[in-house]
């Protein structure tokens, strides 16, 4: 029997302890046997990128020079500021210019990362190398590894030319932190630019075509760089944080879209970038219609296979209503708040309040008309058209966040008609929330759930699609459900909320005037 | 049953893009020691197949095996024990032949020393070795197909997949090429050799399919397939022109063609071969001076042409 032997609070047996060891080193072998490729590929590409020109000389450009010019412009305009005794601004150019010294050499990074798949494809290098005994992922880590290599080690040497040079010519004490933060920042954003590039170039077919899809990159960063420079010169560095795990979160997401999506056999049997509408029109009706020849039949087959298939993000967007509701309400009970107590005629004026602030707001001068239901009904789709959009480009869930506002304010709402009117939780709930919203909540839970599917399917496997064709389908199936149950569910919410609700509030008000 | 036997085994291998059928029903079966060329018109899915048999594509049904290995379950192992020589050649141009051998021999695990041996043994064969330090932006047409076939070999596979091994090479280096893929041949090996080129087929192949509209039409060895084109022919010349009038022929004889001085004939069973004496002999008896009576050349191109223009039809 081996003896017991202690290692921190807990007795292991000797064996015990070698088999955990033989394990870990298994594991470990099994991690060097996977990552050998991978530095393979990664290895030749740097090394074919050494050997390029056309990469080497702005890299080296932006990394020796670039930071020596930046330097001296900080100089110069903290010394012209210094004339209106304003350094204080200039100063604020310190880290910003950091940040821009980062940034510069990562641009290369989008150049040769846009040709890292479509480049090969066009040189045709790419078939021997997908007839090597690798899998997607290795390809794929090998490329995203060896297109960052080069100009991240550029941004690097940057930020440090930069910074070493600042400390000793202009005396520059920054805080450790900032220089961490925004060199964490360097490193995402060109994770980031390069995981987006990379998938853009699986799936274009020439390097022509990934230019011109790289504005769907290069917008975006552009705006997140001015955002950034905002946040520098307001001295904001602790909202640079979060900036940071963002775009972590949306770098992980893209190399997921990237390998889902990575497709050999489109890589090696596309060869035109022809816009087929004809194509693009029939497979998105086809994805809404689900096949159905009338619409009994589609509300009895698509529509309920794919409301049957979005059981669980609904589940998600009802829990998450569910907590953004609690939180809404906890954040209200943490204020004092006044209480009033209604009699006839304040209720008479706070009504009369409510209607003329109504007045100013677009269709709703007529809340008891055509006009103000159909006035509502199109807010609300509209506000829903938006955070599509938003979801689209957030995997879901931006889109599904900002849903869950009405629900926290709906918490909020609870606890001040309790503190401020003394009206009760269930009558607040069954006066001001559960006629339109008995229908309306369901509503935004499914469309909750559709939009989370829709942008999350960007990140699903494709199973043979094109990334067209697939994001098509997702979008033909987002379509199903809206207009198949979210608007119509919607409409009836709207004629609920204009016709039913303002007179159940007022019963509910009236009643506890009355001291119900 | 033995996949031990075959190098390469497909049953009913096709794929399809859209609404496109590339390869509609492939079944082949290659044993090591075999080399079998893969013929076909533009289109009919050679390049596909082959891609297939690389498990670099997916089928869409069927299914094959490569080395024993499944191209759908093992594609990794597949690929490991495949050496393909794709249609382009694939060379990084900055790099040299000795990086680029010892890149792809890593990629298929060999290791040192092993490696640097299989780099300089395969230089040498395809007579690179005197240029490996030279960049491969500066090889030759013909050195970079040598250096892709190179690669291919590197690993000494058990399975090799050759796109078009002679394409754009002059006759010298394709004579090269076609030595060395003869000098490949062995017991522990099967080659598959996609080509246009019938004579190279002819040359090079134990057997050889045809493939036409993603199906395989006609497989066999040379022999076997210029069989198809029915009993041998037979070619009298003569010393005298016919002016139109045949000679008395036995009646088991069907004449198939008439010229000015010469006729061919096909016997209409098939031990009529040995019946040519007779013929030659009969001939003479009725005075008619016979030059020569020779069998009609059957060429992989008839063979071909047949087989496709028959399809077609």
């Amino acid at each position: 029997m081996s003896r017991p032997e202690v290692r921190g609070t807990r007795f292991h047996s000797r064996g015990k302890i070698r088999r955990v060891a033989r394990h870990r080193r298994r594991r470990w072998a099994a991690v060097r046997e996977w990552l050998r490729p991978v530095l393979l590929i990664a290895r030749r590409e740097v090394q074919d990128q050494r050997r390029d020109w056309r990469i080497l000389t702005p890299l080296l450009g932006l990394t020796l020079f670039f930071p020596l010019l930046a330097n001296f412009t900080a100089r110069r305009m903290v010394a012209y500021m210094e004339q209106f005794d304003a350094v204080l601004i200039a100063e604020r150019l310190y880290p910003f210019l950091l940040l821009v010294v980062g940034f510069f050499p990562i641009s290369i990074s989008l150049v040769v990362a846009l040709e890292s798949f479509a480049g090969e494809r066009e040189r045709g290098t790419i078939e021997p190398l997908l007839a090597a005994p690798l899998s997607d992922a290795q390809l794929y880590v090998g490329k995203l590894l060896a297109v960052l290599v080069l100009p991240l080690a550029g941004s690097y040497l940057g930020l440090l030319s930069y910074a070493v040079t600042m400390m000793w010519r202009a005396e520059w004490r920054p805080d450790p932190l900032l220089i961490f933060v925004i060199w964490l920042l360097s490193t995402v954003q060109a994770l980031v630019m390069v995981s987006g590039a990379v998938v853009v170039s699986t799936q274009a077919t020439s390097v022509r075509g990934a230019n011109l899809l790289a504005s769907a990159i290069i917008i975006p960063v552009a705006l997140l760089l001015q955002w950034e420079s905002m946040l520098i010169f307001w001295r904001r560095f602790e909202i640079l944080w979060t900036v940071v795990a963002g775009l972590t979160v949306v770098s992980v997401l893209l190399v997921r879209v990237g390998l889902a999506h990575f497709n050999r056999e489109g890589l090696l049997g596309r060869d035109l970038d022809l816009l087929d509408l004809n194509w693009a029109w029939r497979t998105y009706w086809h994805a809404v219609t689900g096949g159905a020849r009338h619409p009994v039949e589609w509300y009895r087959g698509p529509v309920r296979e794919t409301l049957h298939a979005l059981r669980k993000p609904i589940a998600l967007a009802a829990g998450l209503a569910i907590a953004a509701f609690l939180l809404g309400a906890i954040w209200v009970a943490r204020y004092p708040w006044p209480s009033l107590s209604l009699d006839p005629e304040q209720l008479a004026a706070l009504r009369e309040h409510g209607m003329q602030s109504m007045a100013g707001w677009g269709p709703l001068t007529d809340l008891h008309s055509w006009r103000g239901w159909l006035g509502l009904w199109w807010h609300n789709l509209r506000a829903m058209l938006l955070l599509a959009f938003l979801g689209l480009f957030s995997f879901g869930v931006a889109g599904l966040l900002y849903l869950m506002v009405p629900f926290a304010i709906l918490g909020g709402g609870m606890v001040l008609a309790e503190r401020i009117l003394g009206l009760g939780p269930g009558w607040y709930l069954l006066g001001f929330v559960l006629p339109h919203g008995s229908v309306e909540i369901p509503a935004i839970l499914i469309f909750g759930g559709a939009v989370l599917r829709l942008g999350a399917s960007l990140a699903a496997p494709a199973r043979g699609q094109t990334l067209g064709a697939f994001w098509l389908r997702a979008l033909g199936e987002w379509t199903r459900v809206m207009v198949g149950v979210v608007v119509p569910l919607l409409a009836i919410a709207a004629v609920l909320e204009a016709y039913v609700s303002p007179q159940v509030a007022q019963w509910v008000l009236w009643r506890l005037v009355q001291g119900g | 049953m033995h996949l031990v036997e075959y190098g390469i085994l497909a049953q009913g291998l096709g794929k399809q893009f859209h609404d496109f059928w590339a390869v509609r029903e492939v079944n082949l079966r290659v044993p090591y020691g075999e080399v079998l060329a893969l013929l076909g018109p533009n289109g009919a899915g050679k390049t596909t197949t082959l891609r297939m048999l690389t498990a670099v594509l997916p089928p869409t049904r069927g299914r094959a095996w490569v080395a024993g290995y499944s191209i759908r379950h093992q594609p990794q192992r597949a690929r490991a024990a495949v050496g393909v020589l794709t249609e382009q050649h694939g060379l990084y141009k900055r790099m040299t032949a000795e990086e680029y051998l010892r890149f792809f021999g890593r990629l298929y695990g060999l290791e040192e020393p092993h490696l640097s041996h299989q780099v300089e043994k395969w230089l040498r064969f395809f007579g690179l070795w005197e240029h490996r330090e030279r960049r491969l932006g500066a090889y030759s047409k013909g050195m970079r197909q040598k250096l892709a076939l190179a690669r291919a070999l590197l690993h000494e596979p058990q399975v090799l997949l050759l796109d078009e091994p002679t394409s754009a090479m002059d006759p010298a280096s394709a004579h090269r090429v076609r030595t060395a893929i003869r000098e490949l041949r062995s017991v522990d090996r099967a080659v598959v050799v996609c080509t246009h080129n019938l004579t190279e087929a002819e040359h090079l192949a134990d057997r050889i399919a045809i493939l036409h509209h993603g199906r395989i039409v006609a497989v066999g060895t040379p022999a076997e397939l210029k069989a198809r084109l029915g009993p041998p022919e037979y070619e009298v010349i003569l010393g005298r022109p016919l002016h139109g009038a045949l000679p008395r022929l036995p009646g088991q004889v069907k004449v198939t063609h008439i010229g000015t001085d010469r006729f061919r004939f096909r016997w209409i069973h098939d031990a009529g071969e040995e019946l040519n004496p007779l013929l030659l002999s009969e001939l003479l008896a009725q005075g008619w001076p016979v030059r020569a009576l020779a069998p009609v050349p059957r060429t992989l191109e008839q063979v071909y042409l047949e087989v496709v223009g028959h399809e077609q039809a």
